[in-house]
């Protein structure tokens, strides 16, 4: 089966989720740029969007439409192209409303999983839970003819555990996007030993139509970007834990939090980070990995106690922040969680006390958005980190600590096999996490 | 002409769009109504009030589409309820409708009226660039728009770019349309309503320079820097006899003498017959300058039609000042500079000040006024005694309508 027929049926599951809905565009699109093609005038292209809550697709369809509105806009000169037989769609107006159209009739709404029964291609993007992603595999792969393959976004789950469990056949591969799919360039790419070699020439095609920056990672529990990201909160944790000794839960917290953003030039903290993907999610993918490590434990008192107590962070389906480890106004952090008084104190009333703590700032300090689109990023970081290297403040030692750690996390994923080198693991924290730098780097001396 | 004919009392809003810091394109802005009341006050304060108007003329291209509004010439009474029952009327020739509002006004003074109010308008700002491209593309023969390009008249101007690039030279004709954008700001910067008045590019022409144009983003052989802005703005101006400057209080001195006009047509169907030549230009404004009775050689100051810098370049060979294929030489040389041979567009042109299409003509009118009466602040140029003339061109469509006017400065 060759790539636009393999594209020709497809269906993508939890559609209307945040992961779902962005694959579900950008497969819409890649589908309606085949569908244009001379060599398939006439042929169906169907994606169904499958979820059950009916609530969340209809919000689907009009995400769907202002999004695809937004891309028309941007590649319009491909798009009068694309349409310039059509004599009459003359404005650009014109041919972007027919385009929307042309998308949207691709796409069909669904809430029952048997319409995956007759798809080549099926895209997984529902809750990260083994046991419910094994049970629909193996449902819809029983009664579907097609023998079709499974793109998984786990972004924790072994691969070939789910093809072992599912009874796939090896037709089943990571490809897994970052939050949000429809911004974020990169994907991780989890083959295991069974999958075909027309798979994975398949997935390869199919990311790079989408523009999408491929970094292969073998098939170990959180893959490369988890891998490092868990290892990393579970760093920032302990070394928060151990401010409490002397300070509070609020100060401890934001203290580490400033650290793992300003001192280290990174685009939030890493208590942020955490309530950006969901205090929940965290806690659910170090579960997920934890049972693989045979000398670490992935697993925080900390986030059970918050979670146990309602705090989950995450965001809601508008794309806000909710509060977690921290309170946010118009997406800013105001309060930190105090589990004691089980409420937020407000950052004003103490970070001043902290930032004496910490120490001032390196003289050549810029922040991450300063730095990162910078032309000259290397520079300025090189002395920002040549600075830092020479400072003995409090904020300083931290930053040093975490960026060591980081660099161990990351060397350690390159020699446990998880990624084929430094650059891919450097690649994935560039790219999937807008970090300024690798964590395999020599700022810090 | 059978009178003599001047303009006064000229007022310019802002021009607003990106790159002014009051410009937010998710928040709401002043619509026609606020520009139209605006500059049309602002006239109106200077000449005694509207009972002095004997007629109005309103300039617009497109409101239909960008506003959903027609029906302009009900806007006048608006500004002012002296204006009520009086003549008014909404003229339209494309980006040339401000200087056919000109050119009505003019018109009507030489049929015996006294005192007219002249404004030219255009809101551009409500809805997205690709969008105003199908509005702006009216301006061109509908029966082509369909083989036109996404950003229509972009195109249409880099295709005379890419000619001109072709016959005499890309990094050369670069290099002088570089030269033109930073004139273009760094005047734009003196005037405080200029689009561009808060830029702060450290140095626009080698950022001009170095931005290849690139036809996979936008178009072939012109980048952004070389296009004039959306923007929403209005200018308003009077034209009057001597009966007429009496009446309205205005000292001699703070008027312009109109002593030459012309107005030129090409067929819209019909491509233009040199993609590096803009022939209609050339006849309008040497017809506009013979019957001043002057040469280029007597001109102080020129607003000419920037939508493109290659326009700009375009323009000076089409006024003569330099021969076919030297034009970006002769800018790249200074020659258009705000102290060059001919300093071109002195508070930042199209490009600079920015380009309310309808409204272009009646702001270039306002513009030339300024500077030969010594109104234009910080943008003031030396008008010299020998050279008391200024010129304005101003271009509906691709070189199809033109309107060239020639003011004298009164001693």
């Amino acid at each position: 089966m060759k790539y636009d027929e393999r594209l020709q049926k497809v269906s993508v599951l939890g559609a209307a989720g945040k992961m779902g809905s962005g694959i579900l565009l950008l497969t819409a699109v890649e589908m309606a740029a085949l569908s244009m093609k001379p060599e398939n005038k006439g042929k169906t292209f169907v994606l169904n969007a499958i979820d059950l809550s009916e609530e969340g697709l209809a919000g689907l369809m009009k995400y769907l439409r202002a999004q695809v509105r937004k891309l028309a806009e941007k590649k319009m000169i491909w798009l009068r192209q694309a349409y310039a037989d059509r004599k009459d769609l003359i404005e650009n107006g014109e041919i972007i409303d027919e385009y929307i159209f042309d998308v949207m009739s691709i796409v069909r709404p669904v809430t029952t999983m048997e319409s995956a029964y007759s798809s080549n291609l099926i895209f997984e993007a529902i809750a990260e839970n083994q046991g419910l992603k094994v049970k629909i595999f193996r449902q819809i792969d029983e009664n579907n003819p097609n023998k079709p393959w499974f793109f998984t976004n786990t972004s924790s789950i072994p691969i070939s555990l789910l093809n072992k469990e599912a009874g796939l056949g090896g037709r089943i591969l990571g490809f897994h996007f970052y939050n949000p799919p429809a911004v974020q360039r990169l994907v991780e790419l989890i083959t295991i030993k069974e999958n075909g070699a027309d798979m994975t020439e398949f997935a390869l095609a199919y990311a790079k139509n989408l523009k999408k920056v491929v970094v292969p990672s073998n098939d170990y529990a959180g893959f490369i970007g988890n891998g490092h990201f868990m290892r990393d909160s579970i760093h920032g944790i302990a070394e928060a834990e151990k401010l409490m000794k002397n300070y509070s839960f609020a100060e401890s917290v934001y203290m580490v939090n400033k650290v793992s953003q300003d001192f280290l030039v990174r685009p939030m903290g890493i208590f942020q980070l955490i309530d950006y993907v969901g205090i929940d999610v965290v806690r659910f993918i170090m579960a997920v990995m934890n049972p693989y490590q045979e000398t670490e434990n992935l697993q925080s008192d900390l986030l059970d106690k918050l979670f146990d107590m309602g705090v989950k962070g995450g965001q809601n389906s508008d794309g806000s922040q909710k509060d977690g480890f921290l309170k946010y106004e118009r997406g800013r952090p105001v309060g930190i969680y105090d589990p004691n008084k089980k409420d937020y104190v407000v950052i004003a009333d103490f970070s001043e006390k902290c930032d004496v703590l910490l120490g001032a700032m390196a003289g050549t300090y810029k922040p991450w958005k300063a730095v990162n689109f910078n032309k000259k990023k290397a520079d300025l970081l090189q002395s920002y980190f040549d600075e830092l290297n020479g400072m003995e403040t409090m904020g300083a030692k931290l930053a040093k600590a975490y960026n060591t750690r980081s660099n161990e996390i990351g060397k350690q994923l390159v020699n446990t096999g998880v990624a084929h080198n430094n650059d891919d693991v450097n690649t994935v924290m560039l790219t999937g996490f807008f970090h300024a730098y690798g964590p395999i780097n020599n700022y810090l001396k | 002409m059978n009178r003599k004919i001047y303009m006064a009392a000229g007022y310019n809003t802002i021009s607003l769009g990106t790159g002014r810091k009051e410009f937010h394109p998710k928040k709401p802005r002043p619509g026609l109504e606020h520009y139209i009341n605006e500059a049309g006050k602002g006239t109106l304060e200077q000449i005694g009030g509207a009972k002095n108007v004997d007629e109005s003329v309103i300039g617009n291209f497109m409101a239909a589409r960008f506003n959903n509004q027609g029906h302009l010439a009900g806007f006048i009474p608006m500004i002012d309820e002296g204006l009520k029952f009086k003549p008014s009327i909404r003229v339209e020739a494309a980006c040339a409708s401000g200087g056919m509002a000109l050119i009505t006004g003019i018109k009507n003074v030489l049929a015996g009226a006294d005192t007219v109010l002249a404004v030219g308008v255009e809101v551009q700002n409500t809805m997205k660039a690709i969008y105003g491209a199908d509005v702006l593309a009216g301006a061109g023969w509908y029966q082509r728009r369909k083989d036109g390009h996404a950003y229509f008249f972009p195109g249409q101007f880099s295709d005379r770019a890419g000619a001109y690039y072709e016959k005499f030279g890309k990094e050369r004709t670069r290099k002088g349309l570089s030269r033109w954008y930073r004139n273009a700001i760094e005047n734009a910067r003196l005037c405080p309503t200029a689009q561009e008045c808060h830029n702060t590019m450290p140095d626009p022409e080698r950022t001009c320079m170095k931005m290849e144009p690139n036809g996979k983003f936008f178009v072939d052989n012109l980048n952004v820097l070389d296009c004039s802005k959306v923007s929403d703005a209005a200018s308003a101006i009077a034209i009057m006899s001597e009966d007429g400057l009496l009446k309205c209080g205005i000292n001699i001195r703070d008027a312009v003498e109109v002593v030459g006009f012309a107005t030129s047509e090409r067929d819209i169907t019909k491509n233009p017959t040199d993609l590096t030549q803009m022939e209609t230009i050339k006849d309008a404004a040497h017809k506009a300058l013979k019957k001043a009775g002057i040469t280029i050689d007597d001109l102080a100051t020129i607003e000419t039609h920037d939508c493109f810098t290659i326009a700009g370049v375009l323009a000076v060979e089409a006024l003569g000042f330099a021969k076919h294929g030297e034009g970006a030489d002769f800018i790249y040389a200074g020659g258009t500079a705000r102290d060059g041979k001919i300093p071109m567009n002195t508070t930042g042109g199209l490009v600079g000040w920015g380009h309310p299409t309808g409204g272009t003509g009646v702001h270039q009118a306002v513009t030339v006024w300024e500077q030969l009466t010594g109104k234009t602040g910080e943008a003031q140029i030396d008008i010299p005694a020998d050279k008391p003339y200024g010129l304005s061109i101003n271009m509906g469509g691709d070189d199809v309508s033109v309107v060239a006017i020639v003011y004298k400065k009164i001693v």
